[in-house]
């Protein structure tokens, strides 16, 4: 049920949502190294949320560190909402 | 190595605290068949399974429930975090609250600490896959059980139902590795060979 108020929180639903399917073709490819049409959605997939993950760290900082880099003088990554706080 | 991302696989936001229902759903923070314990399974047993993709599949399914096991850790946080003092005393979360004041700390749900015991890395592909199957099995039925006193909370039964059907998921995919191991074992007897022990002769 992801319920998203505003563009941050929209943002990081589409996060999730594009992550899942990362993650799940991830191990379905484990099983499965041959199948092409699922290494073309992953391809798709993995490409999408990396550009999302940078659009994001771009708007409201960073989600991990390889996306920490360059947009801001200050350090974002320690001020960054933490997972369990509840918000989106 | 790892790498840390600030967000839950699946978002958790409960609005009301309710220590009864934390006090069930510990258990799959430290329980018997919980999270804790299925990723320390699966990153174990990956160093000697000979096989690539199949340590391949351990290591991203381990990796998996490392974030589920945060995902619980929320779920447990979010219902206890509010308590006021006659909550906690009301509802038997008293005891906890004694030893771990409000923070996550890995037990059952009848209060047994999490002990390495609740897992095995045995070594031997078809004896250890058999296990990860049956782990997510045991899992899944303890989701189950857990959706059957959530059922007036919505928040906290949508994040329940997002994590059985991983393990669902995963059963499959274990499945499909352990079908991997058999083909490359003689067809007429899997036991007869230890890969993970014994040589190869060619």
């Amino acid at each position: 049920m992801m319920q998203c108020k505003n563009d941050r929180e929209r943002m990081l639903c589409d996060i999730s949502k594009v992550s899942f399917a990362v993650v799940d073709l991830t191990l379905y490819l484990d099983t499965h190294s041959c199948d092409s049409q699922a290494q073309d959605y992953f391809n798709h997939y993995v490409r999408l949320l990396n550009q999302m993950k940078r659009e994001y760290a771009m708007k409201y900082g960073p989600l991990n560190l390889s996306t920490a880099d360059g947009y801001s003088s200050e350090w974002k990554w320690a001020n960054m909402p933490l997972p369990w706080e509840g918000v989106c | 190595m790892w790498s840390y991302e600030k967000r839950l696989q699946y978002p958790i936001n409960i609005k009301e605290p309710n220590a009864k229902l934390a006090q069930f759903i510990i258990s799959q923070y430290g329980g018997p068949d919980g999270e804790l314990g299925a990723s320390m399974r699966y990153l174990s047993q990956r160093y000697t399974i000979p096989y690539r993709e199949i340590a391949s599949l351990l290591t991203d399914i381990g990796t998996e429930e490392l974030g589920h096991f945060e995902m619980v850790g929320a779920i447990v946080h979010q219902l206890t975090r509010d308590l006021s003092m006659e909550e906690i005393e009301k509802s038997g979360f008293g005891p906890y609250y004694i030893d771990h004041t409000l923070a996550l700390w890995p037990q059952a749900a009848g209060g047994v600490p999490f002990n390495a015991c609740q897992f095995q890395s045995k070594g031997d592909i078809i004896t250890d896959l058999h296990e990860d199957m049956a782990a997510e099995q045991k899992a899944r039925s303890t989701y189950d059980n857990i959706l059957r006193t959530a059922w007036d909370n919505p928040d906290v039964y949508d994040a329940i139902k997002f994590l059985r059907a991983r393990e669902i998921i995963h059963y499959q995919r274990f499945g499909e590795a352990l079908r991997l191991a058999q083909e490359k074992l003689d067809a007429k007897n899997f036991y007869q060979f230890n890969p993970e022990f014994d040589r190869c002769k060619s």
